[in-house]
């Protein structure tokens, strides 16, 4: 987390040539054959060095955008690029340096963990033959797969066959990590070895790019954050920029519900409201300081029992964003 | 891969830079990977040991049931055919062309088919298409690969039929100077070569072939829906073919002038007719190339 990112549209960022940002979409759109508008000009800012959570409920368009990124798709209209190479058009240049796992791990089932790592290797043109042993060993102990090389991949358990898809991303040194939905499946303890790689892969400087439905998953290792809602990008920014878009809320416990509700009125606290199942009131705290709002209180002679400050969870802004339940806007 | 273009440049990658093979060297690997991939998968070498075993059968199944001369009956179709049949119990290296018209038929076509509809669609049902393009493999490199090792497997069952059919023809069948279907009489060394003529003739019907099929298979991602398809063209054109309503546009079917080898059975050989064939196979081949090319570099890979 170097950059600074005060900044989030991407206009008022970097020159473009530059490579301070990983990825890079300038109104990045896609209509489907059908008429469906999947990605609607998204204008991407990755930067370089980031842990960037790609967020969004499933069919908001984060494998549609991921899929133009990579050049697996092509945009209708707009652009992108991958380390300040556009894409899909030189494809070609950039994506050795792109580790990428893209709507689940895909294997040749009849082959072993370790032939199916040769054979994307030796699909590289820019893949040296003499390093591929050394390289494909190195990928398979780094996610732990090394006792399962010789095994057919058909043999693998989900959490194992992720893991190789990961394995893949990392067969050469790499500039940047796409990561679709990783934890996608897997059992608590696949989740947290995933993030665990997720923060290793980070830790050695490479930009990481992993998309998920639920930001529980990347909350924890992400230090940027993109939501999608509906092929649009709502949001865009830093999680501290993300907590900040959030109100707190002040909640107070007391017997005198009516009198706290005159001071809270008189202190100008937006919103107040009964708070559920017990005697207390709570509002949106705004500018004005807890300590002070407890005194006035004090000093209205009400009593006190408890008084909490409380941030909505990035999950609550989240579903803010994203909206809740079914996604049924389309 | 220009070295200008890192803009971030580790230690580890200008090691990488350095070691990176020649591109030369790179293509090979890939045609090597994707050739162990076909040649190696059971399945593919169950279609070759089927294959093999035809010219066998058929071997066996005339020897037994020809208890003299002049049996043409059993399967053999018109002209030609018949005369191989009539040659066999006198030279087993008929056996060879016996086998080869009657495998070309339907089981040299299918074996074909079944690699070229599966070469691009069952990369897509696998989902394996899109880390290979990710990788990237290219599009247009990934499509000469494939098709060259769809020509590879062409090749290589349209020879087993001839190896196997010639060593059977041998073990079975008397061997000796090779009565050609003009009546002349060669070496059995000069009748040796023919056989190898022949079957470079049908490797290059086959490889006609797999260019339709490679193309059909851009088409879809499923593996068995692209090889039927394959098959019921081929069926299509061999009926079609049939047909003498039909005759004026036989010529452009794929299939007309596969059975056509026989022009190298005759003194002097037909060269017009083999140069016709050849055309007809180049031109299929070239144009369903560019028919899977252009498809697969303009699609989505929605797989």
């Amino acid at each position: 987390m170097t950059e600074t990112t005060n900044a989030a549209l991407p206009s008022q960022l970097t020159p473009p040539g530059t490579a301070e940002l990983a990825i890079k979409s300038d109104a990045l759109t896609k209509r489907f054959r059908g008429g469906q508008l999947a990605v609607d000009h998204i204008d991407l800012a990755v930067p370089t060095g980031s842990v960037y959570g790609f967020l969004g409920p499933n069919g908001s368009g984060k494998t549609t955008t991921i899929r133009m990124l990579l050049g697996l798709a092509y945009p209708t209209s707009g652009s992108a690029e991958l380390l300040g190479v556009p894409m899909p058009a030189r494809a070609v240049n950039v994506l050795s340096r792109v580790g990428s796992l893209v709507e689940g791990p895909a294997f040749y089932p009849y082959l072993s963990g370790w032939d199916n790592l040769a054979r994307y290797d030796a699909a590289d043109r820019t893949a040296s033959a003499r390093t591929a042993k050394r390289r494909i060993g190195t990928a398979l102990e780094r996610v732990g797969l090394t006792a399962a090389a010789k095994k057919k991949y058909r043999h693998y358990s989900l959490g194992m066959k992720q893991r190789l898809a990961i394995a893949s991303g990392l067969l050469r040194p790499r500039d940047l990590i796409i990561l679709d939905e990783p934890t996608n499946g897997l059992d608590p303890q696949g989740t947290r070895e995933v993030r665990a790689l997720v923060r290793q892969i980070a830790a050695d400087g490479i930009t990481v790019f992993v998309s998920s439905h639920l930001l529980a998953e990347v909350e924890q290792v992400c230090s940027h954050v993109g939501v999608m809602r509906t092929g649009q990008l709502v949001f865009q920014g830093s999680l501290p920029e993300l907590r900040r878009t959030g109100a707190a809320r002040i909640t107070v416990r007391t017997p005198d519900v009516a009198a706290a509700a005159e001071v809270f009125d008189k202190l100008g606290l937006a919103e107040p409201a009964p708070a559920p199942g017990e005697e207390a009131i709570t509002a949106e705290l705004g500018d004005a300081a807890p300590e002070h709002v407890c005194a006035e209180l004090v000093h209205a002679g009400i009593a006190v029992r408890g008084l909490a400050v409380e941030s909505p969870s990035l999950e609550d802004l989240f579903v803010g964003l994203t909206g809740e339940g079914f996604d049924v806007e389309r | 891969m220009s070295s200008a273009e890192l803009v971030v440049t580790t230690a580890e990658e200008q090691a990488e830079a350095v070691e990176t093979a020649g591109i030369v060297r790179g293509n090979l690997r890939f045609f090597l990977n994707e050739l162990r991939l076909v040649f190696f998968r059971r399945r593919n070498q169950l279609l070759l040991v089927v294959v093999a075993l035809f010219p066998l059968l058929i071997g066996i199944g005339l020897k037994v049931s020809a208890p003299g001369n002049g049996r043409g009956g059993g399967g053999g179709g018109p002209g030609s055919s018949a005369a191989f049949f009539n040659q066999l119990a006198g030279n087993g290296v008929f056996l060879t062309f016996i086998a080869l018209t009657l495998l070309l038929i339907l089981v040299l076509p299918l074996a074909v088919s079944v690699i070229s509809g599966d070469s691009v669609a069952g990369e897509a049902g696998y989902g394996t298409l899109r880390y290979l393009l990710a990788v990237p493999a290219g599009r247009t490199r990934l499509l000469i690969v494939k098709y060259l090792v769809i020509v590879a497997f062409g090749t290589a069952a349209t020879f087993i039929v001839s190896v196997v059919g010639l060593l059977a023809g041998v073990a079975l069948f008397p061997v000796g100077p090779v009565t050609l279907l003009s009546g002349t009489t060669v070496s059995l060394g000069a009748g040796l070569v023919r056989v190898l003529l022949v079957t470079l003739y049908l490797c290059v019907a086959m490889a006609a072939v797999g260019a339709i099929g490679l193309a059909i298979s851009t088409f879809t991602e499923h593996a068995i829906g692209a090889i039927a398809a394959v098959m019921v063209l081929i069926v299509a054109s061999e009926v079609v073919d049939q047909i003498p309503q039909f005759a004026s546009i036989a010529p452009y079917l794929p299939t007309h002038w596969w059975n056509m080898f026989d022009s190298l059975l005759r003194t002097p050989v037909d060269t017009p007719t083999l140069e016709h064939g050849l055309l007809s196979f180049v031109v299929y081949a070239a144009l369903f190339w560019l028919i899977a090319w252009a498809r697969f570099t303009s699609g989505d890979v929605t797989s």
